[in-house]
């Protein structure tokens, strides 16, 4: 109805696909110059596929065993990443919201806080730390995890945190205690699955992040999947450029999986629960000027 | 938390001031006069200045060229994902996308060497060097402000510019008058962000270039790693002190603009 006046501040077609056109094009530079050089037959030139088929048929066994191992390694951090957050922060953020919102303000920095700590300062301060570690428990991978576990933090909190803010849950968890459930089943039978969407989105994310770390794991010298890349790019760069296209493309879709699980669930929820998606922040552009 | 978090944060800053004989001293932190660090902090912030101006201007762009795509479309969540993985995931695979595209036999190279007989290492190879680092920076600095800056965009509403334009305003006024103070704060905060981002990434520098650190976060490296500076042990520790200090001034700017730039986002 308003169309010729949005359209005072919204760009036109053309604009944007300019736009959106140049900036992607030059995007893609790098991206297509890694696929060529994979593509590249050798000193006589010209292209073909065989480096690609040589990886997937010779199995990533042999001299490529390493990177499989650093790939396990990443993944059971990863793993460990999640659990620390599902385990500490969730509770955490949800006692907080429930019964001491007073505190809210002092959880929000300390969470927000590793962004500002650059990992390359951070990793000064692990060293000493987890040699300390290191003789207590031994130095496996795993006990990278803790480290991530804070690296993790902000993005996991402030994905958890938004969907708390649009959902009520304290009116849920009192008509839940008032219908005579425990605090175990308030927890994982009410507020948990209303929560499902930012929980996931949170893993989601820690887990990009732990699979593309590379600062603290390669000055304390821990092996993942990022250190494994730089070894093998020194010895067969090759190999290396493919391995990265594959794990690029494994994240985006991963993160693309992340925007799906916002968006097809939004409109549901919307019609389903009126009065919170009222209170919810990202408001449809539905007419809001009613709101104070 | 508090053992993975504060301690390394307290132990980084505290072995700045901690010499050789286990002591209190202030000399490892007079080592941050020293002309090699200096110049280390120098390259840094202006790689950073340089990088986060760059990709601020681009990557609003791009959010402007967004503004009007359903939030919920496939464009938009394209280009989110897009973002998400190239700002944060990237590291050390940008390195080598850099390599094959503007390394010595790289695409762009090549192509440029045999086609148009341009050779951009006339002057010597500058990939690996602090020249080098500029492009694969902006290359996720970008995609970082356009996931920053996105919120602050859509947050203007339409309702605005109807009045703009049903009190006569053209779209000139629109942009000068209305959307440019009200987005200012937020683009000079995602500015102090991509500032921060640059001033302390890692990975695609330590995978670029393993020769030399010009810039700080290499010279921790370097003085984590080796074992030739004798009595500068707890370099690192000091150069971590100035990197927070840098990094604090340019966090309570982004606090104090995030909370001007709050007041129109609701």
């Amino acid at each position: 109805m308003s169309g010729d006046i949005r359209v005072a501040h919204a760009p036109n077609r053309l604009t944007r696909g300019l736009i959106l056109g140049v900036v992607g094009l030059v995007f893609a530079v790098p991206i297509l110059a890694m696929v060529e050089f994979t593509l590249r037959r050798g000193l006589e030139g010209g292209y073909d596929l065989h480096r690609w088929t040589d990886l997937f048929q010779g199995g990533l066994t042999g001299e490529y065993k390493p990177v499989l191992v650093a790939l396990g390694n990443s993944v059971g951090l990863a793993i460990g990443t999640v659990a620390i957050i599902l385990l500490l922060l969730v509770p955490t953020m949800l006692l907080v919201h429930i019964r001491f919102p007073q505190l809210r303000r002092v959880l929000e920095i300390l969470c927000i806080l590793p962004i500002s700590i650059p990992a390359i300062v951070l990793v000064v301060g692990l060293a000493p730390v987890f040699s300390v570690v290191a003789q207590l428990v031994g130095s496996g991978v795993w006990t990278l995890a803790f480290a991530y576990g804070i690296t993790v933090l902000p993005f996991a909190y402030r994905a958890i945190q938004s969907n708390l803010d649009g959902v009520d849950v304290r009116t849920l968890s009192e008509a839940a205690r008032t219908l005579g459930a425990g605090w175990g089943s308030v927890l994982l039978r009410v507020l948990v699955p209303n929560l499902r969407r930012g929980i996931l989105a949170g893993a989601f994310i820690a887990v990009a992040v732990v699979l593309g770390e590379f600062t603290i794991a390669s000055l304390l010298n821990r092996v993942n999947l990022q250190t494994a890349l730089v070894v093998v790019s020194k010895n067969d760069p090759y190999t290396a450029v493919i391995l990265s296209l594959i794990a690029l493309s494994v994240a985006f879709l991963l993160l693309l999986a992340i925007g799906r699980l916002g968006t097809v669930r939004r409109p549901r929820a919307q019609t389903a629960r009126t009065p919170v998606s009222a209170a919810s922040p990202t408001s449809t552009p539905t007419p809001t000027g009613a709101r104070p | 938390m508090l053992l993975f978090l504060a301690l390394p944060t307290l132990i980084a800053v505290g072995t700045g001031f901690v010499g050789a004989d286990g002591g209190f001293t202030l000399d490892t932190v007079g080592a941050l006069a020293d002309p090699v660090v200096l110049s280390a902090f120098g390259s840094s912030i202006w790689l950073s200045a340089l990088t986060a101006v760059i990709g601020a201007i681009v990557g609003a762009l791009v959010c402007y060229a967004l503004l009007g795509a359903p939030a919920d479309g496939p464009l938009r969540s394209t280009i989110d994902s897009l973002s998400s993985v190239l700002a944060q995931f990237g590291g050390v695979m940008l390195a080598f996308a850099f390599v094959a595209t503007i390394g010595i036999q790289g695409m762009i190279t090549v192509l440029l060497r045999d086609s148009f007989g341009i050779d951009i290492y006339a002057d010597g190879v500058w990939l690996y060097e602090l020249p080098g680092l500029v492009l694969p920076y902006i290359y996720f600095q970008v995609p970082l402000m356009v996931i920053t800056f996105m919120p602050a965009l859509v947050s203007l509403k339409t309702t605005w510019a109807e009045a703009n334009a049903t009190l006569g305003g053209t779209a000139r006024s629109y942009w000068l008058r209305i959307a440019l103070p009200v987005l200012a704060p937020s683009f000079l905060g995602s500015l102090l962000l991509l500032f921060a981002n640059a001033f302390s990434s890692y990975a695609t520098a330590a995978a670029l270039t393993s020769q030399g650190s010009q810039i700080v976060p290499l010279q921790i490296r370097s003085a984590l790693t080796s074992e030739t500076m004798l009595g500068r042990e707890n370099l690192a520790g000091a150069l971590a002190l100035g990197m927070i200090l840098v990094m604090a001034v340019v966090m309570v700017g982004y606090s104090v603009l995030q909370s001007r730039a709050a007041r129109w986002q609701r």
